[in-house]
């Protein structure tokens, strides 16, 4: 008897949960409206990336592939040293096995990475969930603004 | 033309019609049930439901349901009684359709006006029983088997606050017929508002308890959901229905539905005044008021079952003996006082 009060109030939860909108989204008809920094899949900015192979040794799942090969700049004055610049050849991020923990955008040094809330990129095939670097560089444009400085 | 006519006189093919009748608009009920549960349940916890199936809202979600559950193979366990196993289902559904005989939908349309029509109702009612405990046993499976016993510790535990609460409301009306039982809170002038001559179905004057004790015996005896332990499925897998698949299942399935239906139209005969509703002529609308109160009725107990966890074994039995069998005998005790003095 004491748990009736109980009882009458998960009634009246119900009742009210009944009467609101469902939270359902029917999802291919209908899109959803995601957080802004929604995690759903990780853009290249290549200018930024200085193929310091960070992100590809943090990865716990091994998914990022980055080649690179290092190029002659001429010396700073006449007759220093042949200075040496790291380009990207190659990056990709092996979206079937990433398992979007963030961590290659957390340790990249030169914010290079950045999340992005477009998630629609489901393929036929697993091996097109591979993404070169030229895809990854096209989902920068989905990038949101980044929040405000605090001061 | 002829052929005709000749087909629909005589008592065999008139009862044949009727039986036809009853049972599509039996298992038509249950279809509607089932929608209604898929969509109340789904809205309550936040969701849509059913939507695709039959192109709009998910109408024809339950056809398409029970059509899976036709394709399915009839499966005989080998260990199984098969006899048994075999018609346990059609013993359970049969019980449910059988007390629809008794459910007056308006004041010419009820298949038999039986003088005992609610002893006729409540006994046919627990024959289900029977079913549910021959499926339990013939399985050959320990599941069905505790299913089983659970089952009929459960059904007659609740079979008394249920007859007693239903005993209180004779006396009241002082018939057993179910047309009678309706007709005394319909044009009774003992119960009516002074002055508007409208008339006070039994809920509304002094058996609330017994409709809450009712309602609360209906839902055990149906084994729903805060009572259903003789499914349990975190337990017992799905208790007595483990074996069971296809059309045997789909059987027992409508069984729980039309049984809800069943229970529920009885408890709208006996409490809120059956067919009548003042200012309705109850041969047009009739059987709409009762379909209105059936779901009303209806939507309380999915509504029940999609708020309140599964009980205990402890607690059915405590809440049962403890709770509803004093509440009932009082409430008779109480009502038979007022019939006798007033």
């Amino acid at each position: 008897m004491p748990a009736v009060p109980g009882l009458l109030k998960g009634m009246w939860v119900t009742l009210r949960t009944m009467l609101r909108r469902p939270v359902t989204v029917n999802y291919p008809l209908e899109k959803e409206v995601l957080q802004p920094r929604a995690r759903g899949v990780i853009a290249l900015d290549v200018g930024n990336c200085t193929v310091c192979m960070l992100c590809a040794r943090e990865c716990p799942d091994w998914c990022i592939y980055i080649e690179g090969h290092k190029e002659e700049q001429p010396p700073a004055k006449p007759g220093g040293r042949v200075r040496t610049r790291a380009t990207l050849d190659r990056f990709a991020i092996d979206y079937a096995l990433c398992m979007y923990c963030g961590i290659c955008v957390e340790v990249c040094p030169f914010d290079a990475l950045y999340w992005s809330p477009a998630h629609e990129y489901s393929e036929q095939s697993i091996s097109e969930m591979l993404h070169e670097k030229e895809r990854l560089g096209e989902w920068l444009a989905t990038v949101p603004e980044p929040p405000p400085l605090e001061t | 033309m002829t052929l005709g006519i000749a087909l629909f006189e005589g008592f065999w093919p008139l009862l044949g019609i009727k039986l036809l009748a009853v049972v599509m608009v039996m298992l038509g009920f249950a279809l509607v049930i089932i929608y209604a549960e898929l969509k109340v349940m789904a809205h309550m916890q936040a969701r849509i439901g059913p939507y695709f199936a039959g192109g709009r809202w998910g109408w024809a979600q339950p056809l398409a349901d029970a059509l899976k559950f036709l394709q399915k193979e009839d499966l005989v366990p080998r260990e199984a009684d098969a006899l048994v196993f075999r018609l346990a289902p059609a013993v359970s559904l049969m019980a449910t359709v059988a007390v629809f005989v008794v459910i007056p939908f308006s004041p010419s349309l009820i298949a038999r006006d039986l003088d005992l029509g609610v002893f006729y109702a409540l006994a046919i009612a627990s024959v289900g029983t029977i079913g549910v405990l021959m499926a339990g046993w013939a399985s050959a499976n320990k599941y069905s088997l505790m299913g089983g016993l659970r089952a009929a510790a459960q059904l007659i535990a609740y079979e008394l606050p249920l007859v007693l609460a239903v005993a209180a409301v004779v006396v009241q009306a002082g018939t057993m017929s179910m047309m009678g039982i309706v007709e005394a809170q319909g044009t009774s002038a003992l119960y009516t508002i002074p002055g508007t001559g409208i008339a006070l179905p039994f809920i509304m004057v002094g058996q609330v308890v017994a409709f809450v004790v009712f309602m609360i015996a209906a839902l055990a005896e149906l084994s729903r959901i805060p009572f259903d332990l003789p499914i349990a499925e975190s337990e017992l897998v799905f208790g007595y229905l483990t074996e069971y698949s296809g059309i045997r299942f789909t059987m027992f399935f409508l069984a729980e539905y039309a049984g809800m239906f069943a229970l529920s139209a009885i408890a709208a005969t006996l409490f809120l005044g059956g067919w009548y509703f003042p200012g309705l002529d109850p041969a047009i609308f009739g059987p709409f008021v009762l379909m209105g109160k059936v779901s009303l009725l209806v939507f309380v107990m999915i509504w029940v079952r999609v708020t309140w966890p599964r009980m205990r074994a402890d607690q059915l039995q405590s809440i049962a003996w403890r709770w509803l069998v004093p509440i009932a005998l009082a409430n008779l005790l109480v009502t038979a006082t007022f019939k006798v003095v007033f």
